[in-house]
């Protein structure tokens, strides 16, 4: 393991923890001013995340052991998959240990740890968020390992960096199956994260809410670190998807302090894209009732499955 | 009694690699004294039918003891050659063979582990006046464990067949234990019926192997050469024959009726190790006996496995009976293992045989897997059941508080079963897709564009795994009390807690260091798909050998997320503090709360009823909006009933019917019957 390896370790998960809350107060700010309302300063989510870490928390009689330990295991499942996708360096020693099927089951262990914490307090929206959540989970899972399967078959490896890796030294190559993949991959970003159209992130209107109805019983401290896993893995989602599909800009093997910056450069400006673009998306949509979500997430598996058949007979996999 | 011949004839040539290597003494010995002892302890309790102290606290203990002997035995065994012995018992001409190799010996390892367990546990769970009586239960249970072993070991048909035998007829004695209850006395029959069924199916598939030699040692079926017609044929008798003792769709029926009337420790062992011996007995004889497999079986058992693992997940998820429940994702695992050895048999058909060697590793794994914390899983409901009297979930809720020794074992093995990491169940999961992801290269058209797509519904298999795992735990024991004298409800007893624990260590061990075991399973691989040298990684990493480049450290995983939570958790009490306060839960506000405002089973299980409606036969009762006191009623039944086996009990009345009426009660008639046969008979030999 050499210097540059370690710096470029250390970089990726310290950009993810501090770029998150970032990356949803830009989308928030966006959000307001295509919507015509006076918009909230971008710090906002850091302020909230230190006002909350200043509260005394309150926990429900009911709460268990296990609902005090939810938010630490949620924050840690997010924070290391931050340290396997390549956000800024492909260089990662951690993408040795935990490959995207790892990667898959941390986002599952995270969303069942969330799911077990909501119905621990045993509160009616608490397990109904539980069990919506699990829902969209066992949806968007097959989707997402099939756009995996996709890159792995074109990276030639299931490991994260290694893929972003053969991406970035083949150049930007025109490859149906990646678009294919590509729009599955954004549908299941979208599911995954609590975003319109099938949650609405700023609702609180009881009946309609998935991941807001799962936390609701958090207070202080806990109520943090569970909003910053989600940002975190809103950040992550990104980063995996700028790493599969616009690998540009990200720094190689051996990279020194000046390439991470430019790679960060980089990484700021295609966030400052994506995230415009997400709250252009989530303004001129709606929200989906419940059940049509298993048609919308069935249509990212769809997508996916066409990307991965295109690739196998581009790469000549009938015999 | 029975005089044993305890020299190891060294085999001419192993099949592992043509190195003959004699397995070591003290392992033979110990694997062969293993069944025999518990054949022993259960004839003690004989002696003292009704002591229900000697039987849970002398002979449960010691067939721990054994099973613990067992284990260590054939773990021992695992890494060295086979041994055979030819037992003076048995036919005239067929004397009773018994064999141990490496297939042997890990499924041994599995029995022997698992046992283990369970009877530390039953030494704690059984009570007087609880269906039969304590003596006749141990030897019901004892023999019920050595059948099992001499399945494993037995080495000719006639000594599998009897074993077989004894093994379903233990078994059915165990699940009827509680007979004066008729829905027990149902399953139990339905359980035998479809035993027997698979049993005809194996004489039959024996029948094929011995392939016109009329010998029925495995040797000799070895030794014969079946035409591919033929050997289709055995293979499919082999899939009928096991695939309705491990309850492949559509022989599934019984399983969901048997466990929730078994007692918890005996679904355990039927969960747990029975199941497996179907797998045991399938892979000997496709990948043994009939030598390298066809890849069209492989297609069709890959096809039926991954059917069986949505369709056992599916209904599990609308289960309300937490036996049901866990019955239901038996048949999602079952399905998953077999997955796996359907690719292993494509692979291998198509002579690809590093990467049937990945598959097979796979499904050997998920075998061991399941049997840890599926049995673990049983024996909780044991424990709860116990302590509640309740085994619907509706009426549950709340138990970590009182029963937090279960509850947090239980909460390892839901994790496991729902595949994460990084427990043993994520291993087994990583071994499969890692497999699925080569199977683009496999050379068959058409059939490599379709199999990487069966990975998508393996993966969706094991997130509605997660689903019904969040469901089954959830209502269980997190949320509120739903009735009120759960208040009352105590913890697991000591025997109880020692084997929960040790389960739930095996869960966590064999995921922490995987690769411990697969080099030890080298040598079953080996034997099944000739020699391969896979290597699985250093101590504490899993790596697909030489198939593809990617790896997984399940330790430093572990490690990580330990830290990030441990520093958090620091540095959030240095910078801030720790102060909390309790009071009522939010909920938005609302101001009455109670338990009846929970989700139900029935609600969480309601989006699944909804989206998979076809495979479901609902039967919903609306209230009508006048009604004084509404009611609500949704049964779900499994189509299967009234689709295939209905059908097949109306035919079989029929053709009863029909034959019945050659019966006049006449002696006059019988006579005609008599002289008409004589006379068709002597026509035939003129």
């Amino acid at each position: 393991m050499t210097l540059s390896a370690l710096l470029t370790q250390a970089a990726a998960v310290t950009a993810a923890a501090g770029l998150a809350p970032l990356l949803v107060g830009w989308v928030n700010q966006c959000r307001a001013w295509l919507q015509n309302r006076t918009a909230p300063p971008l710090s906002l989510p850091y302020r909230t995340l230190r006002k909350l870490l200043h509260k005394d928390a309150v926990l429900a009689e009911s709460a268990s052991p296990l609902f005090r330990a939810v938010p630490y295991v949620v924050f840690g499942c997010m924070l290391v998959a931050a340290g396997i996708i390549p956000s800024l360096g492909t260089d990662l020693p951690a993408g040795r240990a935990a490959d995207a099927i790892a990667l898959i089951g941390l986002f599952a262990t995270a969303r069942m740890f969330i799911a077990l914490g909501a119905m621990d307090v045993g509160t009616a929206f608490g397990s109904l968020g539980a069990r919506r959540e699990m829902l969209i989970g066992f949806l968007a899972e097959p989707a997402l390992l099939m756009v995996l399967f996709n890159l792995a078959l074109i990276g030639g490896s299931t490991a994260v960096p290694v893929i972003a890796d053969r991406l970035l030294a083949q150049g930007i190559a025109m490859n149906p199956s990646l678009a294919f993949a590509a729009l599955a991959f954004v549908m299941v970003l979208l599911a995954e994260n609590a975003r319109l159209p099938i949650d609405n992130p700023a609702t609180h209107l009881e009946l309609t809410m998935i991941h807001e109805a799962m936390v609701l019983e958090y207070s202080a401290r806990h109520l943090a670190l569970i909003e910053w896993a989600s940002a975190l893995k809103l950040f992550n989602y990104a980063c995996l998807g700028f790493a599969f599909f616009v690998p540009v800009g990200l720094a190689g093997q051996d990279a020194g302090l000046t390439d991470l910056l430019l790679a960060a450069a980089w990484l700021v400006a295609k966030l400052i894209l994506a995230g415009a673009a997400l709250a252009l998306f989530e303004t001129l949509s709606a929200k989906l009732r419940v059940f049509r979500a298993p048609e919308f997430l069935a249509m990212a598996f769809m997508l996916a499955v066409l990307g991965l058949l295109t690739q196998l007979l581009f790469s000549g996999g009938v015999a | 009694m029975i005089a044993l011949h305890l020299e190891c004839p060294p085999r001419a040539t192993d099949q592992a690699g043509g190195n003959s290597v004699v397995c070591s003494d003290w392992a033979w010995v110990g694997v062969q004294a293993a069944p025999l002892t518990w054949l022993l302890l259960g004839l003690l309790g004989l002696l003292r039918v009704r002591s229900l102290r000697f039987v849970a606290h002398g002979l449960f203990p010691a067939g721990a003891l054994v099973g613990v002997m067992l284990a260590v035995c054939a773990w021992q065994a695992l890494g060295a050659g086979s041994c055979a012995t030819v037992l003076p018992l048995g036919l005239p001409d067929l004397p009773m063979h018994l064999r141990l190799d490496a297939l042997s010996a890990f499924f041994l390892l599995l029995l022997g582990g698992v046992a283990a367990a369970v009877s530390i546990f039953s030494a704690g769970y059984f009570r007087t006046g609880e269906g039969t009586a304590p003596g006749l239960l141990a030897l019901q249970y004892h023999l019920f464990l050595a059948a099992m072993a001499w399945v494993l070991l037995a080495d000719d048909a006639y000594a599998f067949m009897v074993a077989w035998e004894v093994m379903a007829l233990a078994s059915f004695f165990l699940v009827t234990s509680q007979h004066r209850v008729p829905e027990v006395r149902r399953a139990g029959f339905l359980y035998l019926l479809i035993a027997h069924l698979g049993a005809i199916g194996l004489l039959l598939c024996f029948g094929v192997l011995q392939g016109g030699s009329w010998q029925f040692t495995f040797d000799a079926m070895r030794a014969a050469h079946l035409s591919p017609g033929w050997a289709s044929v055995a293979f499919g008798l082999a899939l009928f024959g096991f695939g309705a003792k491990a309850g492949l769709v559509p022989l599934h029926a019984w399983l969901p009726e048997a466990h929730p009337a078994a007692p918890s420790p005996v679904s355990a062992l039927m969960s747990g190790v029975m199941l497996k011996t179907a797998v045991y007995g399938l892979l000997r004889v496709s990948f043994d006996l009939l030598g390298t497999p066809q890849w069209g079986w492989g297609a069709a058992l890959l096809a039926i496995g991954l059917f069986s693992a949505l369709f056992g997940v599916m209904f599990a998820a609308v289960q309300t009976d937490m036996k049901r429940l866990l019955a239901y994702s038996s048949i999602e695992n079952i399905g998953v293992i077999f997955a796996g050895i359907g690719l292993a048999m494509l692979f291998q058909g198509s002579g690809l045989r590093t990467f049937a060697a990945l598959a097979l590793a796979a499904a050997l794994f998920h075998c061991l897997n399941h049997a840890l914390f599926k049995s673990l899983l049983f024996l909780a409901t044991g424990s709860v059941l116990h302590a509640t009297r309740q085994r619907s979930l509706g009426k549950l809720g709340g138990l970590i508080r009182r029963m937090p020794w279960v509850a947090w074992t239980t909460l390892v093995a839901s994790l496991a079963i729902a595949g994460l990491p990084p427990l043993n169940g994520f291993v087994s999961e990583w071994l499969l897709l890692q497999a699925f992801l080569v199977s683009p290269q496999l050379p068959l058209s058409f059939v490599n564009m379709l199999v990487p797509v069966g990975a998508a519904l393996l993966v969706l298999a094991s997130a509605l795994a997660g689903y019904v795992m969040v469901k089954f735990y959830g209502v269980i024991f997190l949320g509120r009390m739903r009735e009120p004298q759960l208040e009352q409800a105590h913890d697991a007893g000591r025997f109880e807690r020692v084997a929960l624990v040790a389960l739930a260590l095996a869960c966590v061990g064999l995921g922490l260091l995987p690769s411990v075991l697969l080099e030890r399973l080298n040598a079953t691989i080996g034997l099944l798909v000739g020699p391969t040298a896979t290597a699985w990684g250093e101590l504490g990493w899993l790596r697909a050998g030489a198939v593809s480049h990617a790896s997984f450290s399940p330790l430093l995983f572990a490690v990580g997320i330990a830290a990030v939570m441990l520093g958090s958790f620091l540095v959030i009490r240095r910078l801030y503090h720790g102060r909390v306060a309790r009071g009522p839960a939010w909920d938005c506000g609302y101001p009455w709360q109670d338990a009846r405002m929970q989700d139900t089973a029935e609600g969480f299980g309601q989006p699944i009823r909804q989206i998979f409606e076809p495979f479901f036969r609902m039967q919903r009762r609306l209230p009508s909006p006048f009604d004084d006191a509404p009611r609500y009623q949704v049964t779900v039944e499994d189509r299967f009933w009234y689709l295939f086996y209905l059908p097949v009990v109306r035919w079989v009345d029929a053709a009863a019917r029909m034959v019945g009426q050659l019966q006049q009660g006449r002696i006059a008639v019988y006579l005609l019957y008599g002289f008409v046969t004589l006379v068709a008979l002597l026509v035939v030999v003129l």
